[in-house]
């Protein structure tokens, strides 16, 4: 197994190698230059000259590009050109906001979308299977900035039950540790803040895992269908088992693995920047700081923020592929 | 067997399934008693009913679109399809207990065997873990499994298709049963492991004393195994009697039938019977016998009354107009003409 996860690492290399140089190649294809960016319109080419080779942007790409990977390499995410910050230590803060979200969508979208599936599958053909499927069909086409923006004028404005933007109460703002705030507070035991922090992270929450939960609830409703049809579930039943026990236990556990996959792949893009979700409700998360990078030719942020979001993303997909062995015993690396 | 207490009593039993293009009486009216201690074939070819019957015995026939439309099942003086889910659970696995064909699948694969052995004891009975676990060992120990112990940690995609089976016997005798329903507990396995098996449920029903129903489409399984026997064919009973009886005297001419169809290796040469045409669809034949069609004793009584079942000699009946008191005669002309 160890041989196993050590293997994807080195494959990762590759992977990861591919994407630094695409974003490289494609943030330098877009026009405007950070230099002119940073010292406004009316700047004198030879102000924007002076800075440019300041930044090390007067040297050939194939240079900046080799300095970026030995940076790299040597663990240091490069400097943001603009605000002259290492930004490993600029991106943590946002990084952490996007994290706290993607996780609660994700916990909504698991608890809520499984449950769905796996109750429809049980009473196939019944009122709560039509009512969950139509209810998934929706989910997974509506415009997340329309189900945002409607959320925040019934339930913010209209109800005024929860805060719209951004993620605490700015008139009492949480001291940040680990820069998680639901962590944050309860460390400190602020508890007045837990619950605000909460408060905010529901509208969304909501918002970000309506299609997670969408496409869970039919991907465990139809991995659940085949195996209740399985012999061993009629098995489990001439045994006297409960029927809950029965679908809970002995037919999920057969049907959990494409559901795993598809957390897996939702997870990675929820953490990923939900740059449309995180700029209609103000949190500060990493889709939006890459995306304001983007907007400042920040060459720096954009790269190493991708970069780092894409770790991420390959890290979870491996730790889902060694999920399904602890799962399902004959599944075996080695 | 008679002077035995009956300790499952099935009258009338029908089964349909309600489907888009119609509804299918899977069973059509079947009677039969299992009696203490006894091995209890039904044979039939597939499609007859006989699985069905075995469901609708459990309460485990898929619904919908399966139903029990008619009839009772009587056990310990209750009648099964009358009771709740509720009740009918505490039923199985305790009192009557199931194995199914395929050994290759019945087994959960992501479970322990050892879990899946103490489940049942888990839930009928007061046992601790670690007492239903030692329960569980002796009984696979029962089944003649080795190294029992190891076993009990591994996963059913470790062990041979035999084992397995071995695994589900013993699974589902664990707590005592009854009764033991055997749903062509062999057809899955290879001859010599079928004989083993065949062997292994004689054995364990002589020391358990559990009454077996053995459903098998295979007459060499019954010979080998039951003392009684039912043949099955479309949805109805068509003989019943024990099987030296039967078998040396056969009253039905379906089960005449499928005694020709089966090789007998003391004639090389003989060349089989097959019956001519196909099993009807359940519930496509409403009138008349349903084997008339492909009966070489066909005559204009057979496709216009329903016959029931005659008795022969004392246990022994047989669905057909010939074993009519009435029809001796014209009996004893066609077997001339034929």
């Amino acid at each position: 197994m160890l041989q196993y996860i050590g293997k994807r690492l080195l494959q990762l290399i590759p992977v990861l190698l591919g994407m630094t140089f695409i974003v490289f190649m494609i943030i330098r294809a877009i026009p405007g230059n950070p230099a002119q960016v940073i010292l406004g319109q009316q700047a004198s080419k030879e102000a924007v000259a002076a800075l440019e080779a300041k930044l090390g942007l007067d040297q050939p790409w194939y240079t900046q590009y080799f300095e970026f990977l030995m940076n790299i390499f040597r663990g240091d995410l490069g400097e943001s050109l603009r605000t002259r910050s290492p930004v490993a230590d600029e991106l943590w803060p946002y990084l952490a906001a996007t994290i706290e979200l993607a996780v609660f969508a994700m916990i909504i979208a698991v608890i809520i979308g499984v449950n769905a599936g796996i109750i429809s599958a049980w009473f196939q053909n019944s009122w709560f299977d039509y009512t969950a499927m139509i209810l998934a069909l929706i989910g997974v086409s509506v415009p997340i900035f329309w189900l945002g923006l409607m959320g925040q004028w019934v339930f913010g404005i209209e109800m005024d039950l929860l805060p719209t933007t951004g993620r605490e109460d700015v008139r009492n703002p949480v001291h940040a540790i680990t820069g998680l705030y639901v962590i944050d507070t309860l460390i400190q035991g602020r508890f007045d803040q837990f619950g605000q922090v909460l408060r905010h992270l529901i509208l969304p929450g909501i918002a970000l895992a309506t299609i997670p939960m969408a496409i869970i609830a039919r991907m465990t409703r139809s991995s659940m269908l085949e195996v209740m049809r399985s012999d061993f579930v009629r098995t489990a039943r001439s045994k006297g088992q409960k029927m809950f026990l029965v679908v809970y236990k002995h037919a999920l556990k057969n049907a959990i693995i494409p559901v795993l996959t598809v957390i897996g792949l939702q997870m990675g893009i929820l953490l990923g920047g939900a740059i449309l979700t995180e700029t209609i409700f103000g949190w500060p998360g990493i889709g939006r700081y890459i995306y304001d990078a983007i907007g400042f030719r920040d060459y720096p942020v954009v790269q190493s923020g991708i970069l780092v979001v894409a770790f991420i993303f390959v890290m979870i997909n491996l730790l889902v592929d060694v999920l399904y062995s602890v799962v399902d015993p004959r599944i075996k690396y080695d | 067997m008679v002077g035995k207490p009956k300790v499952l009593s099935v009258n009338g039993l029908r089964t349909s399934f309600f489907t888009d293009g119609g509804i299918v009486p899977a069973v059509d009216g079947i009677s039969f008693d299992l009696y203490e201690g006894e091995i209890l074939g039904i044979v039939g070819e597939s499609g007859c009913g006989k699985s069905v019957t075995s469901l609708s015995i459990m309460g485990l026939v898929p619904s919908p679109p399966g139903k029990i439309t008619g009839g009772e099942i009587l056990y310990g003086g209750r009648d099964l399809t009358k009771l709740k889910e509720r009740e009918m659970r505490k039923v199985r696995g305790n009192d009557i207990a199931m194995i199914f064909q395929e050994p290759m699948t019945s087994l959960n694969p992501l479970f322990t065997i050892g879990s899946q052995m103490t489940e049942a004891l888990l839930i009928h009975t007061n046992l601790g873990k670690r007492k239903a676990r030692r329960r569980a060992a002796e009984m696979l120990k029962l089944v003649g499994l080795p190294r029992v112990e190891e076993i009990m940690d591994e996963y059913p995609h470790q062990l041979s298709g035999g084992m397995r089976q071995r695994v589900m016997i013993a699974m589902a005798l664990v707590c005592e049963p009854n009764i033991l329903i055997a749903d062509e507990p062999t057809t899955a396995l290879d001859v010599t492991i079928q004989a083993q098996i065949l062997k292994l449920m004689k054995k364990l029903n002589e020391r358990l004393d559990t009454a077996v129903l053995l459903i098998t489409h295979d007459l060499g399984v019954v010979a080998e195994t039951c003392g009684r026997v039912i043949v099955m064919y479309a949805g109805q009973i068509v003989e019943e009697g024990p099987v030296t009886e039967i078998f040396r005297n056969p009253q039905h001419p379906y089960t005449e039938g499928l005694l020709k169809s089966v090789p007998d290796m003391r004639f090389k040469q003989e060349r089989l019977e097959p019956i001519p045409g196909n099993v009807p669809r359940p519930g496509a034949i409403r009138h008349g016998c349903r084997f008339a069609a492909r009966c070489p004793y066909r005559f204009d009584r057979c496709t216009a009354e329903d016959p029931e079942l005659y008795g022969t000699q004392p246990g022994h009946f047989a669905r057909c107009f010939l074993r009519d008191k009435k029809e001796e005669t014209a009996h004893d002309e066609t077997l001339v003409e034929s």
